[in-house]
């Protein structure tokens, strides 16, 4: 009735207001970070430790031995990863996270007349960029695409409705599709395929699929897979925070570039090219 | 109202059913393609959008261009268009319906669809989309369906329906400015990557929308008593006069921009769209068909006396639709694509089953345009009687 009074139901109700912020925030990380492409999702469990960023340096300088697929026959065999061998044309329906490809694909426009014949020649590992700025999330209509805190891209397979907005978004062509079944059941027993890895969840026709760091790995304290297939020690992964980590001692000691870095998305896969 | 479309002459009845047969035939493979997945496609991992997309992006130009009847006639009162605005709103339904037919039948997953509305995400360009085709849908049924039926009844169309008429001409002008954003803002697409997409885009829908209008309205008044009107017809034949240059001169601003910064990630695309790119040339003839089409548009459409002779308009209007078709029902999302970001080349072209399933799309939109065109006109028809 006095004003007394409607000043005292304001600030109750700005206190219930307030206490229903605080528990939002508690329940949810950070109420009106929910915005932010995968941030909901990213609170699930198993999140890791923020404060973190993750990212790879490949060692380009020496290359890979010649013939050598390691880390993408480990990266395929623990992601479960179907090869389309039995197609006509198996590379319509390819799905990569790992792959080699000529120095120029990787680094188009870095080419240079006189520069060391060798890096012409050269096969480069690439994957994704896991960009800290990264414009697949940033185009994805549903969230299916989203960043972790620790900088890691990643997808969720059941949310995806394969609109392959992200994968025009990508200016690295490091996502795929499942154009058909990755793993079709035995037409005759009608059993679903075995699968090489068990324990990855498989995927279904009609979502987009990409490199995630091995992040189930990383939450149980591994190495991502290729890293810890490459005999090399070509690849090194960790965290940028980390002052004393193996990625910071390279970056530290080489001159490294990135790939498209002009494009501001900021991958956070790092290559050693030259002595 | 709808009933008046029940009924009619062997000859439509015929047409209905030929409709009818595509439209099975296409929602045949359609089926094929839910359950064996978008591999029964032509799309690859680095061709992700093709035939279907495209189809969506031309179709939002027809769409937005009913705007074209909207303008003159509720904001500068050009009464002529009285007559026919409702055919452009009518073509609009059926536009946009095709356009979401096309993005559903491009979905790997379609039975998820509404996730875009369950998890809304205002940094995507194709929430926005979802939300201007799916309003200005909402607006052109409310708008055509209540001016009709105050028309019938031989009355005035009720007063609050004009603000809905006026939010429509922005909105038909979002429809398509949204769309180009879905293509103008990724990085690493140099295709795509310029300002000049959405102008484009609007340069080509008002000649593509009016140029379809032209010629059904000239179907109209072969086939019905009712007379869309010499005035009205050769107006819209100027908007198309005017657009279509435009549209070129657009054209040609990019080819400068292109060629002149001389920046291969740029030049790419046009040249393996215009030239071919190392051997793979698979839409050479056809962008140089699309160029000669327009540019002999141009020349039937600004020369008065070619214009005013409607069967030489006719001609004009049938090669700006094919034109602007082959521009961006074909070389501009294959061109983006091709070549990949890495500059590999993999070349796309529709396969039968999907060539199919968007030829039975085309005739959903066809179906609704006979139909309520078959409404509008006998409204009219009973005026006249
Ligand atoms: S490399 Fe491509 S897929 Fe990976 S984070 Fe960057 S934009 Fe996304
Ligand atoms: S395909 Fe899936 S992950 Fe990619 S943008 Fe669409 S919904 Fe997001």
């Amino acid at each position: 009735m006095s004003t007394g009074e409607g000043k005292g139901m304001d600030r109750r109700g700005f206190l219930r207001l307030a206490g229903l912020g605080a528990l939002s925030a508690a329940a949810v990380p950070a109420g009106w970070d929910l915005l932010k492409p995968g941030a909901a999702l990213a609170a699930g469990a198993g999140a890791p430790v923020a404060g973190r960023r993750y990212a790879m340096v490949v060692d380009a300088r020496t290359g890979c031995p010649d013939g050598c697929r390691d880390c993408i026959g480990a990266c395929n065999t623990t992601h479960n990863i179907p090869t389309f061998a039995d197609e006509p044309d198996p590379r319509r329906h390819e799905l990569k996270w790992i792959w080699q490809t000529s120095f120029h694909s990787a680094f188009p426009g870095n080419e240079q007349e006189f520069a060391r014949e060798d890096l012409e020649s050269k096969q480069v590992t690439v994957l994704c960029n896991h960009c800290q700025n990264p414009p697949c999330v940033r185009v994805c209509p549903t969230k299916a695409t989203y960043q972790r805190p620790d900088g890691i891209v990643m997808m969720d397979f059941h949310r995806c409705i394969g609109c392959r907005f992200c994968m025009a978004g990508c200016p690295y062509g490091s996502r795929s599709f499942n154009w058909r079944d990755p793993w079709p059941r035995n037409a005759a027993t009608g059993e679903p395929a075995k699968l090489p890895n068990p324990e990855y969840p498989t995927r279904m026709r009609g979502v987009v699929e990409k490199c995630t760091f091995c992040s189930e790995r990383l939450d149980r304290g591994l190495q991502p897979a290729c890293v810890e297939a490459c005999k090399e020690k070509l690849l090194v992964f960790g965290d940028l925070h980390d002052a004393g980590s193996g990625v910071r001692a390279l970056l530290k000691e080489h001159y490294t570039i990135r790939r498209k870095a002009n494009l501001g998305t900021q991958p956070q896969v790092y290559y050693v090219i030259g002595a | 109202m709808l009933e008046k479309a029940l009924s009619g002459s062997t000859r439509y009845r015929a047409w209905v059913g030929g409709l009818l047969l595509v439209i099975l035939v296409g929602v045949g493979f359609y089926v094929r393609q839910f359950n064996e997945g978008l591999g029964i496609t032509g799309m690859s991992r680095d061709v992700t959008w093709g035939f279907y997309i495209a189809q969506f992006t031309f179709l939002v130009g027809v769409a937005a261009s009913a705007v074209m009847l909207v303008i003159p006639y509720y904001l500068h009162h050009y009464k002529a268009f009285g007559k026919i605005t409702i055919l452009g709103e009518f073509l609009a339904i059926g536009a946009v319906t095709m356009c979401l037919l096309f993005i559903l039948a491009d979905l790997g997953q379609p039975m998820r669809a509404m996730n875009v509305i369950l998890h809304p995400t205002p940094n995507s360009v194709l929430f926005w989309d979802m939300v201007v085709l799916n309003g200005y849908l909402f607006l052109n049924l409310l708008v055509g369906w209540t001016t009709l039926t105050a028309e019938k009844k031989g009355l005035p169309s009720p007063k609050w329906i004009k603000p809905f008429i006026y939010l429509s001409v922005p909105w038909a002008v979002s429809i398509h400015t949204v769309t180009a954003f879905l293509y103008a803002g990724l990085p690493g697409r140099g295709f795509w990557l310029t300002a000049v997409m959405a102008p484009r885009f609007l340069t080509s829908a008002f000649a593509a929308g009016p140029a379809l209008l032209i010629l059904l309205a000239l179907l109209v008044r072969k086939l019905t008593k009712f007379d869309p009107g010499k005035e009205q017809i050769q107006t819209l034949g100027t908007i198309v006069a005017y657009a279509l240059p435009l549209n070129l001169f657009l054209l040609a601003c990019e080819v400068f921009t292109v060629f002149y910064s001389n920046i291969p990630d740029h030049k790419l695309h046009f040249q393996y769209l215009y030239f071919g790119l190392h051997g793979h040339n698979a839409l050479v003839p056809w962008m140089w068909t699309s160029v000669a089409l327009a540019v002999g548009a141009v020349v039937l459409l600004v020369n008065p006396g070619t214009r005013r002779n409607e069967t030489l308009l006719a001609w004009a209007c049938g090669m700006t639709f094919v034109a602007t078709w082959i521009d961006k029902g074909l070389g501009m999302i294959s061109g983006g694509f091709v070549p990949n970001p890495l500059e590999e080349i993999t070349e796309y072209w529709p396969t039968l089953p999907e060539a199919l399933i968007a030829l039975g799309i085309w005739a959903i939109g066809a179906l609704i345009v006979t139909v309520l065109y078959k409404v509008a006109v006998a409204v009219r028809e009973q005026e006249l009687a």
